[in-house]
C-alpha cells in the first residue's frame, strides 16, 4: 500500500511540472501583455525559461542568496486554491515604478509610494496570469489582495520553497526577461495546492 | 586559513574550529546551529518544515527539523563531538508575508522555531540563544570556536548572539 502511493505521487510530481511548465508559459505571454498597456509602451517578452531547480541550487541560479530582491505574493482561491509569486529584480522594480508614475527612479529604499506602485504592477502582471489560467482551463481563480516584501532573495524564496517542499525537493521558476529600454528579470512561480492540481490536469483533458 | 562552509536550504553541515558554517538568507525556514565547546566542532541544519512526519514525502531528513536535527547530531557524534556537551542556538522562521493562505503554511515559520526547540529538549540539548520571528530574511554564521553566531539581514545592523 505504502509503495503504491509513493509511485503514483512521483507520477503526480513529474506530470504536476510538465502542466505548469505549458501553464506558466502562456500566463507570462498575458502578464508582458498587461504590462504594456499599463506603461503605455511597447513591451516584449523574451521566450520564458522554466526551469526546475533543486532547493540548495535555486538561490544562486536567480543571481545569488543574499540578492535584494521584491516578491509580490497573493493567494488564489475559487476552483484552484493556492498560491502565486512574482519575484523582481531590485532594480527592475526601479524602472518600472519610474516608468509608471513618470518620474526618475529614486536612489536607496523604496518609498512608500514606490512601494504601493509596485503592489499594483504585481496585481496587474500577476492577475494577467491568472486569467490566462481560467480561460485556458475554464476554472474559476480569484487572487487575493497582494502582499510585497523587499527583502534577500532567499528569504522571499523560503515561502514558494516550503510549498514545494510539501510535495518535493524541487522549485519550479518561470522566468520573464521583459525587454524595452532596459532587460527587466522577473520571475513567476506558480503553486496551486496538490488537490487544485488534479483539476487543472482535468481541465486540460488530462488524467492522473 | 578558517573555511566557511555554506549550507544550502534543505541541507546540513558539519565543520571543526577554526572553520565556520553559512547559511544565506533564512526566511521561514530555521537554521539549528550546534556545537560541541570542547572539541570546538559545529554542525548547521537549514530545516524548512517542522515535522517530517506530517509529509508523505519525507525522504530529505535534512528538510524537516526533527529529523534534521538528529542527523545533525549523529553526524556531530561520528567526528568525535560528545552530545552530553552539545549547546545550540538557533535563528530564522520569519513571517514573511501577511498571510500565507493554506493550513500548512499558516505560521510556518514559527512553527519551524517550535519544531527545533522541541527536538532540542528530546535531545538534551541546552538553547543558548535565538533570534527568530518577524518579517525579514536572515543571514547567518557560526563558529564553534567561540559559539557566536553572526547574524546579518537587510538594512539592519550586524547582531552577533
Amino acid at each position: 500500500m505504502a509503495e503504491n502511493e509513493s509511485v503514483s505521487f512521483e507520477k503526480v510530481t513529474k506530470e504536476y511540472y510538465d502542466v505548469l511548465k505549458e501553464l506558466g508559459n502562456i500566463g507570462a505571454g498575458n502578464a508582458t501583455t498587461a504590462l504594456a498597456q499599463m506603461l503605455q509602451c511597447k513591451v516584449d517578452m523574451k521566450v520564458p525559461q522554466v526551469r526546475l531547480l533543486d532547493f540548495k541550487d535555486v538561490g544562486e541560479a536567480m543571481g545569488g542568496e543574499e540578492q535584494i530582491v521584491i516578491g509580490i505574493y497573493l493567494a488564489v482561491e475559487g476552483d484552484i486554491t493556492g498560491s502565486i509569486m512574482f519575484v523582481l529584480e531590485r532594480n527592475a522594480g526601479k524602472a518600472l515604478v519610474s516608468k509608471l508614475m513618470g518620474m526618475p527612479a529614486t536612489e536607496g529604499d523604496f518609498t512608500e509610494m514606490e512601494i504601493s506602485a509596485l503592489k499594483e504592477i504585481g496585481n496587474i502582471i500577476t492577475g494577467a496570469y491568472l486569467n490566462s489560467l481560467a480561460q485556458l482551463t475554464n476554472l474559476k481563480m480569484l487572487p487575493s489582495i497582494p502582499d510585497l516584501n523587499v527583502d534577500m532573495l532567499n528569504a522571499i524564496l523560503s515561502v514558494p520553497a516550503i510549498e514545494f517542499g510539501i510535495m518535493g525537493d524541487q522549485i519550479l521558476l518561470i522566468q520573464t526577461v521583459f525587454t524595452d529600454d532596459v532587460d527587466l528579470n522577473g520571475y513567476f512561480i506558480l503553486m496551486p495546492d496538490l488537490e487544485s492540481y488534479a483539476k487543472m490536469l482535468g481541465a486540460l483533458g488530462l488524467t492522473i | 586559513m578558517a573555511n566557511i562552509v555554506k549550507v544550502g536550504m534543505a541541507d546540513l553541515n558539519v565543520c571543526k574550529s577554526p572553520d565556520g558554517l553559512t547559511t544565506l538568507g533564512l526566511g521561514s525556514c530555521v537554521g539549528i546551529c550546534i556545537r560541541d565547546p570542547v572539541t570546538k566542532i559545529g554542525g548547521m541544519a537549514h530545516a524548512m518544515l517542522p515535522d517530517s512526519k506530517q509529509i508523505a514525502n519525507n525522504t530529505n531528513r535534512a528538510k524537516f527539523a526533527d529529523t534534521g536535527i538528529e542527523d545533525l547530531v549523529k553526524k556531530m557524534i561520528a567526528m568525535g563531538g560528545k552530545k552530553t556537551r552539545f549547546e545550540a542556538k538557533i535563528a530564522g522562521g520569519a513571517q514573511m508575508f501577511a498571510f500565507q493562505n493554506k493550513s500548512d503554511m499558516v505560521r510556518v515559520g514559527e512553527r519551524n522555531v517550535e519544531a527545533s526547540k522541541k527536538k532540542l529538549k528530546e535531545l538534551g540539548i541546552p538553547l543558548k540563544a535565538e533570534d527568530t520571528g518577524l518579517n525579514y530574511g536572515r543571514t547567518i554564521i557560526f563558529y564553534p570556536e567561540t559559539g557566536a553566531l553572526v547574524i546579518r539581514s537587510a538594512g539592519k545592523p550586524e547582531k552577533t548572539i
